[in-house]
């Protein structure tokens, strides 16, 4: 059984996935939100012609999947109609929630327009924890999601956001998610970009806590097994090796932003003097093969050392463009979570840091939170 | 897990076959599975309405030089892959 998201060639393949953010909108406000710190409000939006010809587009080049995403794609009005026209295109149609602007009656046209896969995201498994994180009150309509969604025919995966302030929470997690009708469930750390880099030493766990969870969610696959698929991303900057970036830089997936600009990943606008395409201007096939943006760390012939020679440069990549950028001032650079890159040093300290008896509990000289606000 | 000879096989929900270049693939949540001659003869028939029995004979009559016994064990494995990958619930 080999998963087709893990073998392509290195030649320009079509992309396999399509991340529509729908709109940064959302009535949650989290600290660690993958959105670009500068926002994009309503009234510059895509329309629902525009996503229904990138959805159409997007399956004829070959691409499988639509995650609709946000800020929260339930926001925008026209969803059920935007769920009917990915599916309609012929997409695998995900839908990436936080379950707030939710109701029975909506969820089940939803399912009925098309939607496969539901992702539930959760601040936590305690209803505290997930308030301070998300600024809003949103834990008790989550549960109740939970429970509209046993009723429905569709796949659901819980998505729970790991951090320092939930991270000796899992087992409770856990049990959540063995009540629900969920088929996976993801642990995914928070990664260090945008909103999550500027609340960083308040979310990075201590390296003890990183070990226990890896240990109870290893126990957690055995004794899971045929429920329930589980999947754990630890922090990178734990890590001896970088993850490779999207599967690598314009090689398995394409970002489309609320406003229509063609980014090879979440983050690729913090890249300085880097062009983007706009889907109101091109077709979508040719900003994948032509656009600065794809082609510009695509392959290998951007790589520095020691990834130029690394026998490891086709596992991952080189790892993150975005991340070599924010810790090596250098998005060419060799991913400074690399043990092998010259830069590994800044990751070090800020883990030192971190991981000083003293950093254990938030003190005085803690930063505050900086909370993601809703676009103006 | 050893799938039930009598159990009836069928995609959970969110897991459905497709078509990518021509190529038939099993998509499922942030995954798809290319799919080609047994496979594919084995997940199209996960509908719910054939035991694994039936299936098992069914891809022996198809693939009638393969050793018999080798195309059960081959499927039964197939099967339990299938399911721990929470792509098949068995009815």
């Amino acid at each position: 059984m080999r998963a087709l998201f893990g073998r392509m060639s290195n030649d320009i393949a079509n992309p396999l996935a399509l991340i529509a953010e729908l709109t940064h909108r959302c009535p949650l406000h989290c600290v660690y939100c993958s959105n670009p710190l500068e926002l994009q409000n309503r009234a510059n939006e895509l329309n629902t012609e525009a996503w229904t010809r990138i959805f159409q587009e997007a399956a004829q080049m070959g691409v499988l999947q639509a995650d609709l995403t946000g800020g929260e794609p339930l926001t925008r009005i026209d969803i059920i109609e935007l769920v009917r026209a990915a599916r309609t295109a012929g997409l695998y149609v995900n839908l990436i929630t936080s379950g707030l602007p939710l109701d029975e009656a909506r969820l089940a046209k939803l399912v009925d327009a098309g939607l496969d896969h539901l992702q539930l995201s959760f601040q936590g498994a305690r209803e505290e924890i997930a308030t301070e994180i998300s600024g809003t009150k949103s834990h008790p309509q989550k549960l109740r999601v939970l429970e509209w969604l046993k009723q429905v025919r569709v796949a659901v995966t819980l998505n729970f956001v790991i951090h320092r302030g939930n991270i000796d929470q899992i087992e409770e997690m856990l049990a959540l998610a063995e009540s629900s009708s969920a088929t996976r469930v993801e642990f995914a750390n928070v990664q260090y970009y945008g909103w999550a880099f500027a609340n960083r030493e308040r979310l990075l766990p201590t390296r003890p806590q990183l070990d226990r969870s890896i240990e109870t969610l290893k126990s957690a696959q055995e004794r899971l097994r045929g429920k329930i698929r589980l999947e754990y991303v630890v922090p990178d900057y734990y890590a001896k090796y970088p993850k490779p970036c999207m599967g690598g830089w314009g090689r398995k997936l394409m970002l489309i932003t609320p406003t229509g600009d063609a980014l090879p990943c979440h983050a690729a606008k913090v890249i300085p003097g880097l062009t983007f395409d706009n889907v109101k201007d091109r077709g979508l096939r040719e900003i994948w093969e032509m656009s600065e943006a794809f082609q510009k760390f695509r392959g290998e012939v951007w790589m520095q050392e020691p990834c130029k020679t690394c026998d490891r440069r086709e596992l991952d990549f080189g790892g993150c463009r975005c991340q070599a950028l924010l810790l090596a001032g250098d998005p060419a650079a060799t991913d400074p979570v690399c043990s092998l890159a010259p830069t590994r040093g800044k990751v070090d300290a800020i883990l030192e840091a971190v991981n000083k008896p003293s950093a254990a509990e938030p003190s005085l000289t803690t930063p505050a939170w900086l909370y993601r606000p809703n676009p103006a | 897990m050893i799938p039930d000879p009598n159990s009836k096989p069928r995609l959970a929900p969110g897991c459905r076959l497709g078509e990518n270049n021509q190529q038939r693939v099993l998509l499922m949540p942030e995954r798809a599975l290319r799919l080609n001659g047994p496979s594919l003869e084995i997940v199209q028939r996960c509908d719910g309405n054939h035991t694994v029995q039936e299936i098992i004979a069914k891809l022996q009559q198809i693939y009638s030089k393969a050793e018999p016994k080798k195309v059960e064990t081959d499927i039964l494995d197939y099967l339990a892959r299938l399911h721990d990958q929470r792509a098949l619930d068995f009815a």
